[in-house]
């Protein structure tokens, strides 16, 4: 017997600080403000009246999460695509999705925005180039596809793929980081990393320790993000978008926040969660946050934001009379759509 | 002008006449550019149209899936290449759950003007992972439309339908009809050199007859019009149904025929369980005129429900033959 010694060569990670600076207007972070306040107060409504067993189905909020969809859309137009999940309401409305066609969705109603079709994780809308998929991970490679569109078609318009932590562990993440980065597509990956799917610990499930990490294996840059930030997730994001616009390609941001709903109302139980760990991050409420930024950077007051809330609630509660005056649709719609000319 | 090509080159010319008319058509898949794809059917694309429309792919076949959904949502009309069907299952979750139901899932928002192109079929030794056509998968799930020719004219002619078509189109290319060397015996026959289209949901009739009707699609067609030579032979005037599509079924040429033959033998090289003739069956058997024409109970032939083995006199087993179809019809004419 003889030893031998082999050298191989190997790889190591190493963290790196981006600095990127933002500029950050009154319009700005009320626009931002507008958008966090609408989506929770119709979030809020819709959870009152869930409880109360007006909708059918399944319902999946995102209290906590706003900031994240709230960002990214303030860069996006009706020409950019977006892919959501089954939490996609708050996305919806940032992505200007009318209120009332929304709601009258969830309640299944004819004027519904996928006329009733769709349900809650399901929203969808072709003029906003909007859709939401009830499959984890089933929109992330359909957000590329959308950019494969654009670079062909030559449009400067971006693609961006919402999903969570959980879906970070599907194949079709992977396969379209891949996908993404050898074909250049102009298409954000934005991961709301919440920690938890469902009952499933991030840190259970995930072989890295954040998921910004994967993307060094598909030479993909990636930023890890305060997802509780608006400031900070529209500076990253205004990073991502600009790049994908200017052809340089897909890029991930991994978006740290937590959720304070349950997965889903009524039925979760939330026992997973360790004692203490709620209450601490309902302390860093993104929309209570901003009001603090904006206030030190003495861009917005106190009677801005009482105004907004107050415009809010007008909305939601104009926007919940005109859905439910809608009727309920015919059975024969049932029938429809499945083909098209049908 | 009409002149003697092969299935494949026709679907190639279906392809390249509809890319040259229409810019928003892209095909993607593996070695589909470069290498003019496994079953040469893209040959010359990649040359013509470039990389941006022709786009060679990883085996990633639930990303690429994906991207051709997420493609059509936005103004593209793309090709998908699955290098045999086979390998739908990993990109199933994109085909059955997404671009299925996109369409109805948005109240009929959105369009998606996906065909997915895939070989279909066994008979030549490639087991059981290789060669199976996999019909009533696709069929059974509403929101896709399934189209499995028999020759090079329909090929053409249904692919081009296809690729218009603005729903999603499961396009199923036998592998033993494409005319390529290796693969016998091979489809050929006249076909025009202009484009043009066949309606999706009318089948053909391939042979007239007064006993028996004897209904197949893509290699189960061809042998079907081969068994009835055959019959005819023997004295059997048996009526050929090729269904050219599964979906739309175009129940009113089975029915018809039916009530002229009042006898059915359905040939399928799916598998028999919960399949294509089992619908055929029940389309007769659920129409009282048909119905009652009937003589004899319908009989079928297909594979039994057994993975396709590899060694000849095994496969040959299981697998539809133009003996057995002869074999079955006789015994369906003399009950
Ligand atoms: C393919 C698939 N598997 C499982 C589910 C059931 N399910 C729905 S949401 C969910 C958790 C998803 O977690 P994550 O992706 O982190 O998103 P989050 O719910 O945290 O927003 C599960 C298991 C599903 N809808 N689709």
């Amino acid at each position: 017997m003889s030893r031998v010694l082999l050298s191989f060569k190997s790889y190591s990670l190493a963290e790196r600080e981006e600095k990127l600076e933002a500029e950050v207007t009154r319009e700005l972070a009320l626009s931002f403000y507008r958008k966090m306040v609408l989506a929770r107060t119709l979030e809020d409504e819709l959870k009152r009246r869930y409880e109360s067993f007006e909708m059918r189905g399944e319902l999946h909020l995102g209290r906590g999460q706003e900031a994240i969809p709230a960002g990214v859309c303030e860069l996006l137009s009706d020409r950019d695509f977006v892919s959501a999940t089954h939490r996609c309401i708050a996305h919806a409305v940032c992505k200007g999705l009318p209120l009332d066609g929304i709601i009258a969705e969830l309640y299944g109603r004819a004027s519904g925005v996928c006329r009733g079709k769709g349900g809650h994780m399901h929203l969808a809308s072709s003029s906003k180039r909007f859709l939401a998929t009830g499959i984890v991970g089933g929109g992330i490679p359909i957000a590329a596809g959308a950019a494969l569109a654009f670079k062909t078609l030559g449009e400067d318009s971006v693609a961006v793929a919402f999903f969570g932590d959980g879906a970070a562990n599907q194949g079709t993440f992977h396969e379209s980081l891949n996908l993404a980065s050898i074909y250049r597509l102009p298409v954000v990956f934005v991961l709301e990393d919440n920690q938890y799917a469902f009952s499933t610990r991030r840190s259970e499930s995930t072989a890295v320790e954040s998921n910004a990490i994967r993307a060094l294996g598909y030479s993909m840059p990636a930023l890890e993000v305060d997802g509780n930030d608006v400031i900070a997730v529209y500076t990253a994001a205004k990073w991502a978008v600009e790049r994908a616009r200017r052809g340089e390609g897909p890029s991930l941001l991994d978006c740290k926040t937590y959720r304070l709903s349950p997965h889903l109302e009524i039925v979760d139980t939330e026992e997973y969660r360790p004692e203490g760990e709620k209450e601490k991050w309902e302390k860093l409420d993104p929309v209570r946050r901003l009001e603090e930024q904006a206030v030190e950077l003495k861009l917005a007051s106190k009677e801005d934001f009482e105004q907004i809330k107050a415009e809010a609630r007008k909305l939601v509660e104009e926007a919940f009379q005109r859905a439910l005056s809608s009727p309920l649709p015919a059975p024969e719609e049932a029938f429809r759509d499945i083909f098209s000319g049908e | 002008m009409p002149r003697e090509i092969a299935m494949w080159e026709a679907i190639n010319e279906a392809i390249r006449q509809e890319m040259e008319r229409d810019s928003r058509i892209i095909v993607l898949g593996e070695d589909i550019g470069k290498m003019g794809g496994a079953f040469w059917c893209t040959q010359g694309l990649l040359e013509q149209f470039g990389s941006s429309r022709v786009i060679d792919t990883p085996i990633s076949e639930a990303g690429f899936m994906g991207m051709a959904i997420g493609a059509a949502l936005v103004g593209l009309r793309p090709i998908v290449e699955l290098q045999f069907v086979d390998f739908f299952g990993v990109a199933w979750d994109q085909i059955y759950n997404h671009l299925a139901k996109l369409r109805y899932m948005s109240g009929g928002q959105f369009k998606l003007p996906v065909v997915i192109r895939a070989p279909i079929g066994g008979g030549y030794g490639d087991a059981a992972q290789h060669s199976q056509v996999l019909y009533s998968i696709f069929a059974h799930i509403p929101g896709l439309k399934v189209v499995a020719p028999s020759n090079p004219y329909d090929a053409k002619g249904l692919l081009i339908s296809s690729i218009r078509c603005d729903d999603p189109v499961v396009f199923l290319e036998h592998k033993l009809l494409y005319g390529l060397f290796y693969l016998p015996p091979g489809s050929f026959g006249e076909v025009p050199e202009e484009p043009y289209e066949l309606p999706l949901g009318e089948a053909r009739i391939a042979a007239e007859g007064e006993d028996i009707t004897i209904v197949g699609a893509a290699y189960t067609a061809y042998l079907a019009e081969k068994a009835a030579d055959r019959l005819r032979e023997q004295g059997v005037s048996a009526e050929v149904i090729d269904l050219r599509t599964l979906v739309p079924l175009d129940k009113h040429a089975l029915r018809k025929s039916v009530e002229k033959t009042g006898r059915l033998l359905v040939v399928d090289e799916d598998y028999l369980p919960y399949g294509l003739t089992g619908e055929v069956i029940a389309t007769i058997a659920e129409d009282a005129e048909a119905f009652k024409a009937l003589k004899a109970p319908p009989a079928r032939v297909g594979n039994p429900g057994v993975p396709v083995p590899f060694s000849e006199p095994l496969e040959k087993a299981v697998l539809p033959s133009e003996d057995k179809i002869v074999k079955e019809a006789l015994k369906l004419v003399e009950a």
